[in-house]
């Protein structure tokens, strides 16, 4: 039986890469690939902390942290689509207008 | 037992070296496809804890569906490859703030040595199939029905923003 703790170390490392990538990274994809990094290690300490007790419930946790995954990448998608046609690229330093 | 460890050894190593790479390419599309490589080691690791119908729905929906979308985007925007982003202050300071999440995340686990050695007890109930469809339909049936609304909105914005405007619009 591997330790609980070692997931929860594993998804502690995931989360902070997708920290990494979110601040450091200007290219719109690819930060939003590490917003979907970090759902993905929170879906990992779900799972992992349920199993112990209720695996269940922990499944059905992540089932919807995975819905709203995909409603978020399906919207941030067409936003950078939308950021694309308007400006001719995809770096996020790119849109500043509100900026005051 | 051994073998789980050594499943839980090599999925994480697949999961990590995903990550790190997503971060670091400089291309979107080998971004893209380390990320895949890191959702696999995921779903593996949803495997060993004994969460199948996850590990299915990962591959489906993330390494899957998400990242069809994900690729679909890049190739339509057809980027050329970008030029080094260079060394900045952010990113000392994106690595400085992730090495204390990380860290704050750790903490109890170091501090309190109950907590690191806690044992986990056994349970009659697996996440199967059957079990959370029986949960899902039953006493989460609201929180279900919301989000399969959340997705029809979602999806109903995404065609909104994403459409090319029409002529007698402004952009």
């Amino acid at each position: 039986m591997v330790p609980q703790n070692w997931y929860l170390l594993l998804s502690a490392l995931l989360f902070g890469l997708g920290i990494v990538g979110f601040v450091s990274r200007r290219n719109s994809l690819v930060m939003f690939m590490s917003v979907e990094l970090m759902l993905n290690a929170a879906n990992l300490v779900f799972v992992a902390c349920a199993r112990g007790h209720e695996p269940v419930r922990g499944s059905v946790a992540a089932l919807f942290v995975i819905a709203v995954a995909a409603a978020e990448v399906a919207v941030g998608l067409a936003l950078v689509l939308a950021l694309f046609r308007l400006k001719k690229s995809v770096n996020a330093d790119d849109a500043q207008e509100l900026r005051a | 037992m051994i073998d789980e460890r050594i499943a839980f050894l090599f999925f994480a190593t697949i999961a990590l070296a995903g990550a790190v790479n997503v971060v670091v390419r400089r291309n979107p599309v080998h971004g893209a496809l380390w990320l895949v490589a890191s959702f696999l080691g995921v779903a593996g690791l949803f495997l060993t804890l004994g969460a199948g119908l996850l590990a299915a729905i990962q591959v489906m929906v993330y390494a899957g569906a998400i990242m069809v979308l994900f690729l679909f985007v890049i190739l339509l925007l057809n980027l050329e490859a970008p030029p080094f982003e260079g060394l900045s202050l952010a990113r000392g300071a994106s690595l400085l703030a992730a090495i204390a999440t990380a860290a704050l995340l750790v903490w109890p686990f170091v501090r309190d040595p109950e907590l690191k050695h806690a044992a986990t007890p056994q349970v009659d109930l697996p996440a199967t199939a059957g079990n959370v469809a029986g949960l899902l339909f039953t006493k989460y049936a609201l929180p279900f029905e919301i989000v399969s609304l959340l997705l029809l909105v979602a999806m109903v914005g995404a065609i909104h923003v994403a459409r090319r405007p029409r002529r007698d619009e402004p952009a």
